[in-house]
C-alpha cells in the first residue's frame, strides 16, 4: 500500500517539529528517514501511525484520506526503538496478541492463531523462545519479537522507529541486513527512522534526509550519498573536509588550487567552501599541480580496513584522510612526514549555491601558469 | 580447610537481631499479651463471648464495611492515581498533596466532618435523605468513613508503578487493533494489579483496625451500627477486661488469616511469571 503525507505541519508548544513536509513512499517500498535528533523524523512517523495528529496537512493510504482514521484502524505495524513488548506475557501470547484483540467476527480461530504465531515466530528464528518472557531474552531477540509481533496482524504498512538504536554495534548490522532480506521476502511498504547514515543507506530503497522540521533531499541511497543537495545532506552522510575560498572570475580558489567555477558572479569575489571526503584526498611526497595544501602527518590509524590518516596543515587545520591499505603500505607514511593534500575531487558551495564536483586539471593551478 | 561462608554484604547477623528485638518489643509481645489475658477464660466463657449476637453483628459490620470501603479505594483510587500519573493539569500539585490529607488528619475530625455532611440536615444529607439514603448513623456511614481513611494506601502504592509503566506498550497495543477497555484490562491490568493488591490489603488493614472517624458517623446502635473496636472498648468500661480481649483475639485471627491469604494470592501470581525488570 502506498503513503502519501500532503503538507504535514506539527508543532509542540512553541517547537516547530515538522513544517510543511510531503512524502510519498510507492507500494512494497523500504524508506528511511535519517536526521539528527530533533529533526521531526520520529513525529512525522508516528504522523503516519496515527500515533500523533498533524496541526495542519493529511496522509493518504493507497489514495485514500486516512488523516482522521484512528491508529486501531489504520493496520499499520509499529516497531518501537524498546521494543514496548508486554513483559507479563510470554513471547507466543506477545506476538498473538494482535489477533486476540480481533472483533470476533475475523477473529482466526485458536489453531489457527497458534499456526500463525508459530509461522512468524520461524519467520524471525525465535520459535524454540516462544514460552520464555521479554525479560529473559536479549536485545536483538526482542526487537525480532517485536518484529513478528507487528508483522500477525498483517500490516498493510511496517513502520519503524529506531528499531536497532538500543542495540549493540554487531547485532545491529546482524539485523540490519536480515531486515533487509525480511524484506524482500514479505515486500510489505516500510518506513525507517533512523539516525544512522550507514543504516540508512544500506537497508533502505529510498532515503529522506531531514533537518530541523524539513526534508532536505530525497533519493536513492547512491543519489544521496553521491549527489547531496546542500552541505547538510553532505555533512551529515559521512566524513567531510571542508576547506574554505573564494571565487574569482570562472575560478573557484582554494589554497594553491583553482578548479573551474561557472556558478561564480560576473563580479566580485564570493566566499565559498570546498568538500572534500577522506576517501577522495591523495598525499603525495612531493609538491604537484593539483595539490591543495601542506602539512604533517599527525596520526595514523591502520587497524581497519580503510587506513585513516591524520594531517595538520601549516596553517593549523586538521584533514582527514582516507587510504586503502595497500596504497598506504606501498607509499609507506609516517607519523611527522611532510606531505602535499591533493584532492580527487571537489565540491564547491557557495551561499546558497547548489552543489557542483569538479574534478582539478593541471590548467587550473593557480601560480604556475606557463606564461611567467 | 573449611568451606568459604564470607557474606559479601556484611550486617545480616545484626540487622535480623535488631528486627527481631524490634518486632517482640513492639508488635510480639503486646499481641502475645493479649491472647495470654483471653486465656484467663474457660473455653465455654470464651466461645460465649465471641459468639454472642451482638459480637457477630459487629464483626459483620466491621469485616463488610472494611471489605466494601478497599473495594471502593481500588476502583477509584486506581483513577485517581492514573489521573495523577498520565495528565497534566492546574494545580494537579496539590490535588496530589491531598490524597495524603486521610494519613495525616485526626481520625475523630474526619469522623465529626463526614457526620456533619451526612446527617440528615448536612450539606450532602440533605439531598439523600429524601430519597431514602441514611448515610450517617447507619452502616453506610461506617463504609463512607473506611474508605475516607483508607484511600491513599490505594493512591501510593499504584502511583509509583503506573509511573513505571510506559506509555508505549499502551501505543503498541493501539497499533495492533486493541481497543481501549482491551488495552486496560490485557495489558494495563495485568501489569497493575499485585499494586492494587497490595493497596487493597493496606486499605483493609487500616479499615479493619479503624475506631476514632467510625464511631461518629456511625451513631453505635447495638447489633446495628456497631463496629468490633467500639465493643471492645464498650467492654472495657464496664471492667470486661477478658471479654474484651477475646473479642480483639477473634479480630486479631480474623485480620491475620485475611492478609495472609491476599498476600498469598499475590506471590502465587508474581511467581507464576519471572521477576520483571531490565
Amino acid at each position: 500500500m502506498s503513503i502519501e503525507v500532503r503538507n504535514v505541519t506539527k508543532t509542540f508548544g512553541p517547537f516547530a517539529a515538522l513544517r510543511d513536509v510531503s512524502l510519498e513512499v510507492q507500494t512494497g517500498e523500504l524508506v528511511a528517514l535519517l536526521g539528527p535528533s530533533g529533526s521531526g523524523k520520529t513525529t512525522l512517523l508516528r504522523i503516519i501511525a496515527g500515533l500523533e495528529v498533524p496541526n495542519r496537512g493529511s496522509v493518504f493510504f493507497h489514495g485514500e484520506d486516512a488523516t482522521d482514521r484512528r491508529v486501531q484502524e489504520r493496520r499499520v505495524g509499529f516497531v518501537f526503538q524498546h521494543y514496548a513488548l508486554f513483559r507479563h506475557m510470554t513471547v507466543f501470547e506477545n506476538v498473538a496478541f494482535g489477533l486476540r484483540v480481533m472483533r470476533r467476527s475475523v477473529r482466526p480461530a485458536g489453531a489457527e492463531i497458534r499456526q500463525r504465531v508459530h509461522r512468524l515466530l520461524e519467520l524471525v528464528q525465535l520459535e524454540w523462545l516462544a514460552e520464555r518472557y521479554p525479560t529473559q531474552l536479549s536485545g536483538g531477540q526482542r526487537q525480532r519479537v517485536a518484529l513478528a509481533r507487528a508483522l500477525a496482524v498483517e500490516p498493510k504498512v511496517l513502520l519503524l522507529d529506531e528499531p536497532f538504536g538500543a542495540l549493540d554495534a554487531q547485532v545491529r548490522q546482524e539485523l540490519r541486513r536480515w531486515l533487509r532480506r525480511l524484506h524482500n521476502e514479505i515486500h510489505v511498504t516500510g518506513v525507517l527512522v533512523t539516525h544512522d547514515q550507514e543504516e540508512a543507506l544500506e537497508v533502505a530503497d529510498r532515503v529522506v534526509v531531514m533537518n530541523a522540521g524539513r526534508i532536505e533531499q530525497m533519493g536513492t541511497p547512491e543519489d544521496v550519498f553521491h549527489h547531496p543537495a546542500n552541505e547538510f545532506v553532505l555533512n551529515f552522510l559521512g566524513h567531510v573536509n571542508v576547506f574554505h575560498g573564494r571565487a574569482e572570475g570562472s575560478k573557484a580558489i582554494f589554497g594553491t588550487l583553482a578548479v573551474d567555477f561557472p556558478d561564480a558572479p560576473p563580479t566580485g569575489s564570493l566566499e565559498l567552501r570546498g568538500f572534500v571526503r577522506p576517501h577522495d584526498l591523495e598525499l603525495d611526497r612531493t609538491p604537484s599541480a593539483d595539490a591543495l595544501l601542506e602539512g604533517t602527518i599527525v596520526r595514523i590509524h591502520a587497524a581497519a580496513p580503510q587506513v585513516k590518516i591524520e594531517v595538520l596543515s601549516t596553517a593549523g587545520e586538521s584533514i582527514h584522510v582516507e587510504s586503502s591499505q595497500e596504497r598506504y603500505r606501498a607509499q609507506g607514511w609516517s607519523v611527522g612526514q611532510r606531505v602535499y593534500v591533493r584532492p580527487r575531487e571537489i565540491r564547491v558551495f557557495g551561499n546558497g549555491q547548489p552543489a557542483r564536483p569538479a574534478t582539478p586539471r593541471r590548467t587550473d593551478v593557480v601560480g604556475m601558469s606557463s606564461e611567467t | 580447610m573449611g568451606a568459604r561462608r564470607r557474606r559479601i554484604l556484611p550486617g545480616f547477623g545484626l540487622a535480623l537481631g535488631f528486627t527481631l528485638l524490634y518486632f517482640g518489643l513492639v508488635v510480639l509481645i503486646p499481641l502475645g499479651g493479649l491472647v495470654l489475658k483471653s486465656s484467663t477464660m474457660s473455653w465455654g466463657q470464651f466461645w460465649g463471648a465471641v459468639t454472642a449476637p451482638r459480637a457477630l453483628a459487629s464483626y459483620r459490620l466491621t469485616f463488610g464495611a472494611a471489605l466494601a470501603g478497599a473495594g471502593i479505594n481500588v476502583l477509584f483510587g486506581a483513577i485517581v492515581a492514573w489521573v495523577l500519573v498520565r495528565y497534566d493539569f492546574p494545580l494537579k500539585k496539590l490535588v496530589d498533596a491531598l490524597v495524603d490529607l486521610p494519613f495525616a488528619l485526626p481520625t475523630a475530625v474526619a469522623g465529626i466532618a463526614l457526620t456533619s455532611l451526612y446527617a440528615g440536615n448536612g450539606w450532602i444529607g440533605r439531598w439523600l435523605e429524601p430519597l431514602g439514603i441514611k448515610v450517617a448513623f447507619a452502616p453506610l456511614g461506617v463504609v463512607v468513613a473506611l474508605t475516607f481513611i483508607g484511600l491513599p494506601f490505594v493512591v501510593r502504592t499504584v502511583q509509583p508503578v503506573l509511573e513505571d509503566l510506559d506509555a508505549e506498550i499502551e501505543e503498541a497495543a493501539a497499533s495492533l487493533g486493541a481497543r481501549r477497555w482491551q488495552t486496560i484490562r490485557r495489558v494495563i491490568f495485568p501489569e497493575l494489579w499485585p499494586a492494587l493488591a497490595t493497596g487493597f490489603a493496606l486499605a483493609l488493614a487500616r479499615a479493619l483496625g479503624e475506631y476514632g472517624s467510625v464511631v461518629f458517623i456511625a451513631g453505635n446502635i447495638q447489633m446495628k451500627t456497631e463496629i468490633t473496636a467500639l465493643l471492645i472498648v464498650g467492654k472495657l468500661e464496664q471492667y470486661d477486661y477478658a471479654g474484651a480481649t477475646a473479642v480483639a483475639v477473634v479480630m486479631l485471627f480474623a485480620s491475620f488469616v485475611l492478609l495472609l491469604t491476599i498476600n498469598g494470592l499475590q506471590r502465587w501470581a508474581t511467581w507464576r511469571r519471572p521477576a520483571f525488570g531490565d
